[in-house]
């Protein structure tokens, strides 16, 4: 099914739009753990091992996971690089700003900044998670989580460059949630809804990850 | 009115092209952007210099033939209309204006602003149509029970004109906004199920086989789009694709 979609424009567009859906899920589930710890240690410390040791989650989701945030990219600049070769002589003056909003033009920028962010929490968290677990073969501590997410953002650099990133998240979310619907060919009369649901989200998520980060270094 | 005009010219598809800068006076508010364009190249005829080729038909903003992209938009600095209604009194004295022609692989330059749109007659000629009997016994439109909103909806994505702004003001040239039209200007009515499904598959392969970008959603085609479409056209024409394709 996947290469019957692959070989045609929309099929693309379609199959760009079901791994960002499924991101979208994946990064909802990864919030509400994380919201745990400003509240509950020991809840954020329970989750966070069930997570960690889950057999389902860890030899299953989590390389579906990754395989779907290396699709969403690699598709997405490969779009990127079709869409620019259907124009290869460039207008000297487009004015992009009188019929688009910046967000919707500059997907491929808010995803890339999203993609560093990426590789700095793969160092800061996932590499050194694999590592304990699975190279240096420590043994498990149910109650470490809470003290290694506060440690990290005991940097105040840290904590800006991810209240950044997460604001480029908002961007992203805020024409990427929606527009998926409109690819997989939702046109129905509950759409509206659709859209106001996906810009709560977009604003709301982003918002929290901030505020979980911030949080995190006034009280450390 | 003076004006300072930068112009695209290019003496045929094969050769570079660059912009050329002219100036021009009395120029009323009143005129249009084509008149304004008649009343340059009769200058440039007096002056024995090549006048400047663009596609012009009914000047009315029924044929969509007229093409340019004026100061970055696709028809101008003005929603809901194409280059002939584009009137003078958009512009100031003293104004400088950017003419070039709409701009995509699908589109070569034929010379100067004119360029080649018979790549969305290919579109057309591969699934645009409902091959009915029309011998003399062909029922009456009338008699089909149709939805006032699905009649509407399918008045309204034919009202396209094919001129191509959707492609020429799209950042990835992609023809969505123009297919989805034409797809569904039969897929509201129940004279366009028998070949719906051949149509969206024929018609969209034929658009990839063009060259056309993929379309992102960005809304910008609704916005320049002379009549109006909707960027709805193009969720539905996802929606009949992947029924159709899966």
């Amino acid at each position: 099914m996947q290469m019957k979609l692959m070989s045609s424009s929309i099929g693309r567009k379609v199959l760009m739009a079901l791994s960002g859906l499924f991101l979208v899920v994946f990064l909802t589930q990864h919030f509400f753990i994380n919201i745990t710890s400003v509240f509950s240690e020991s809840l954020y410390n329970t989750l966070s091992h069930f997570m960690g040791s889950n057999p389902i989650v860890q030899f299953l989701l989590q390389p579906i996971l990754i395989l779907g945030v290396v699709f969403h990219f690699v598709m997405g600049f490969y779009l990127e690089i079709l869409n620019s070769k259907s124009r290869r002589k460039n207008y000297s003056k487009y004015s992009g700003s009188e019929n688009a909003s910046w967000i919707s033009r500059n997907m491929i920028f808010s995803g890339g900044v999203i993609l560093l962010f990426l590789v700095l929490h793969f160092i800061d968290f996932w590499i050194p998670e694999m590592n304990y677990k699975y190279v240096e073969v420590l043994p498990q501590d149910p109650n470490r989580y809470f003290e290694e997410l506060v440690h990290k953002f005991e940097s105040p650099l840290r904590t800006v460059i991810y209240s950044i990133s997460f604001i480029f998240l908002a961007l992203h979310l805020l024409h990427g949630f929606s527009s998926s619907f409109k690819t997989v060919g939702v046109n129905s009369k509950y759409y509206n809804l659709i859209q106001k649901f996906t810009f709560l989200f977009s604003l709301l998520i982003p918002i929290g990850f901030i505020f979980i980060a911030i949080f995190h270094n006034l009280t450390s | 009115m003076k004006l300072f005009l930068k112009i695209w010219r290019q003496s045929n598809g094969d050769s570079q092209g660059s912009f050329q800068n002219y100036e021009i006076e009395d120029i009323t508010p009143d005129m249009s952007f084509l008149e304004m364009m008649d009343v340059l190249n009769e200058k440039l005829i007096i002056e024995e210099i090549d006048p400047i080729a663009f596609d012009h038909d009914c000047r009315e903003g029924i044929c969509g033939s007229c093409s340019m992209f004026i100061n970055g938009r696709a028809h101008g600095p003005d929603t809901g209309i194409t280059t002939c209604q584009l009137h003078m009194r958009k512009f100031k004295d003293g104004d400088s204006i950017v003419i070039e022609p709409f701009r995509a692989n699908s589109f070569p330059v034929i010379k100067d602003l004119v360029v080649d749109r018979t790549s969305f007659d290919r579109i057309q000629h591969s699934g645009g149509y409902i091959s009915i009997n029309t011998s003399g016994n062909t029922q009456d439109a009338n008699t089909i029970p149709i939805r006032k909103e699905d009649a509407d909806n399918a008045f309204d994505a034919a009202t396209c004109i094919g001129c191509g702004a959707c492609v020429a003001t799209c950042k990835n040239a992609s023809a969505m906004l123009f297919v989805s039209a034409k797809v569904s200007q039969f897929s509201y009515l129940p004279q366009g199920q028998v070949e719906a499904k051949e149509r969206v598959l024929n018609m969209v392969k034929q658009m990839d086989e063009e060259g056309f970008g993929n379309c992102t959603n960005t809304g910008a085609c609704e916005v320049e789009c002379p009549k109006g479409i909707s960027i709805t056209n193009i969720a539905r024409m996802n929606n009949e694709y992947l029924k159709a394709k899966l």
